[in-house]
């Protein structure tokens, strides 16, 4: 079941376009932002609500990669691997992610805190490497700076 | 005249951008009053036409031909609509950003008098998500708008209406793509569409729309201030305006700079970016994003405009270089590139979708020292059979630009990794 404010944030987007099924990405962006992930009873009930297939949102839903359609952690990390951060050192940033979490890409730490994406070019290549954590863009990143930035997540 | 900065002359790093008061104290609207106030559509339209204004978010289509062709009069379809491609997803591309975060009203004034210029009822920004900070200052800037009687019904009592509406993605490259665009606005995949018919007479739910970059609406308030002559007067060539350049790599100052269109790449490189950092030599660079040719050494002397870059075999792309320095490895870049395409290739046509994962593949392989004699050729044939015309949309034509340019610039690096077997650039 869609909360009433999942339902109301839907439905405020509906009169901005010319049909209902064009706000169903930012149904998907809402539930998300209030369940951190889309489950597969998430989806049923938007494509119900947005008068769609299930498969039809569901070729939605898997075709942008900032849906999750599997559980995250509390908090994610995107980490540029673009062409612009591959020269100035994505590589051991990279690296020094995976160890200090001990997630590979992909995967969420055992205590559900962190999870662990790969992102194309965060548009901030004259600062590289970036990342992302939440809502935040980290730049100029080192190695070193890792444990500062991520101590700011619980 | 050379050396004015009309789009970024706003902006202030050190503080958040002026609120809609600030703008207007600063000349801003003032555009948009004389367009509705005094100009005709078709006026603006020509106004834009003449100042040779070309679209900033790569392909450098003429922006006032491309709204001539909307259907306008009595019986043409309606609505219309105008949507701003600020996706922003190009790799190596970071202009936009400066200019939706740095001067947000700047953006929707250029936005209006575009739309009114086509006689759109409804204007989209489509914004990447990955852009928090702009998301809420165009939110912030949106509402002003509307506030001040900028959006809405009647603007400034013209009789004009407008809405505006804030897109947000939820990413992939292929919203760049304006008909992959257009899907992913009316809540679908972004597979490209088969053009014609184009946008411009059957778009967004079939009606006329035009898209138009971020950089290119962010001109157009001030062609309508300064005009036509003015605009075109800022340029070292035929091609109007002035262009946000950048670098990124392994320069002493990477940044952004707003310069005259054609300042030649050696001026862009040295001066502004401040030549290599201490310790790296210079091996190559892309002019103007992922999807565009190296350039080596014996081009540095090109200007940087449409036309000039394009007669040495690349593209100015979005006019943001990237630069490849001695100590990192032209097939590492080389793969990275591709494996951004292979990955974002949305699947619909099988010599991209298969042909990019191969070539990823080759290049995987090679770095690891497990690289084959015919892959060179091998490599070679796929630029041709991905290259433009034989596949759905520029995707793939545009993933090929940096790999064919690099089999040939450094095809030295390339038959090392093979006769090697080893990375050079990696140690042991
Ligand atoms: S060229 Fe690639 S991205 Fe374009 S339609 Fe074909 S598969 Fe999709
Ligand atoms: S390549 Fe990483 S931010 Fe652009």
């Amino acid at each position: 079941m869609l909360s009433e404010t999942e339902r109301q944030a839907i439905d405020a987007e509906i009169p901005h376009y010319a049909r209902k099924q064009a706000v169903c990405i930012e149904a998907l962006k809402v539930v998300q932002r209030h369940r951190g992930w889309v489950s597969d009873e998430a989806l049923h009930d938007v494509a119900g609500h947005l008068e769609m297939t299930v498969d039809e949102l569901d070729a939605v839903a898997t075709f942008y990669n900032l849906i999750f359609r599997e559980p995250v952690g509390r908090h994610i990390i995107l980490i540029c691997d673009s062409v612009s951060c591959w020269l100035m050192g994505y590589g051991a940033l990279r690296e020094r992610l995976s160890e200090r979490l001990g997630v590979e890409m992909g995967q969420t730490t055992a205590d559900g805190r962190f999870t662990l994406l790969p992102i194309v070019c965060l548009g901030a290549c004259d600062h590289a490497p970036a990342i992302m954590v939440d809502e935040d863009l980290h730049r100029d990143v080192a190695p070193d700076h890792l444990d500062a930035i991520l101590e700011r997540y619980e | 005249m050379p050396g004015e900065t009309p789009l970024t002359g706003r902006i202030r790093p050190d503080r958040p951008p002026l609120d809609a008061v600030g703008y207007e104290q600063a000349g801003g609207y003032q555009a948009l009053r004389k367009a509705l106030g005094s100009l005709t559509p078709a006026e603006v339209t020509q106004q834009v036409r003449s100042s040779t204004l070309r679209g900033r978010g790569g392909a450098g289509f003429a922006t006032g031909q491309k709204w001539s062709f909307v259907p306008m009069g009595e019986d043409a379809p309606r609505p219309r609509y105008l949507v701003v491609n600020a996706d922003e997803m190009e790799p190596g591309t970071f202009k936009d950003r400066l200019l939706l975060e740095g001067d947000p009203h700047q953006m929707v004034e250029g936005a209006i008098i575009a739309a009114y210029a086509v006689q759109a009822s409804v204007a989209y920004i489509f914004l990447r998500w990955a852009y928090r900070v702009a998301a809420r200052r165009l939110e912030k800037a949106i509402a002003e708008a509307y506030e001040r009687g900028y959006l809405g019904r009647n603007i400034l009592g013209s009789g004009y209406d407008l809405d505006m509406h804030l897109h947000v993605s939820a990413g992939r490259y292929m919203c760049g793509e304006e008909t992959g665009l257009l899907n992913a606005l009316e809540g679908k995949r972004a597979n490209p569409r088969s053009k014609p018919p184009y946008p411009q007479t059957s778009g967004l739910w079939g009606k006329p729309t035009v898209v138009n970059n971020v950089e290119t609406l962010c001109c157009v308030p001030h062609i309508v201030n300064n005009g036509a002559d003015w605009f075109k007067g800022l340029s070292r060539t035929p091609n109007g305006g002035t262009k946000l350049y950048g670098a990124s790599g392994r320069v002493r100052r990477p940044g952004l700079w707003e310069l005259p269109m054609g300042t030649p790449i050696r001026e862009l490189l040295e001066e502004h970016a401040g030549g290599m950092r201490e310790g790296y030599r210079f091996r190559g660079l892309l002019p103007g994003g992922a999807s565009t040719d190296f350039l080596g050494e014996q081009h540095l002397d090109v200007a940087m405009d449409f036309d000039t870059v394009q007669k040495v075999g690349s593209r100015m792309g979005t006019g943001t270089m990237i630069i490849l320095d001695d100590r990192s490895c032209p097939v590492g870049m080389t793969r990275n590139l591709t494996h951004f395409f292979a990955q974002e290739s949305c699947g619909w046509c099988t010599p991209c979708w298969g042909g990019l994962r191969w070539c990823e593949q080759m290049l995987s392989e090679m770095e690891e020292g497990r690289g084959r004699e015919e892959y060179l050729d091998r490599l070679a044939a796929h630029a041709g059979m991905l290259g433009p015309g034989h596949t759905y949309c520029a995707l793939a034509p545009g993933a090929m630009e940096p790999l064919q340019s690099a089999l040939t610039l450094f095809r030295e690096d390339f038959e090392r990794h093979i006769r090697e077997r080893r990375c050079p650039w990696r140690s042991p």
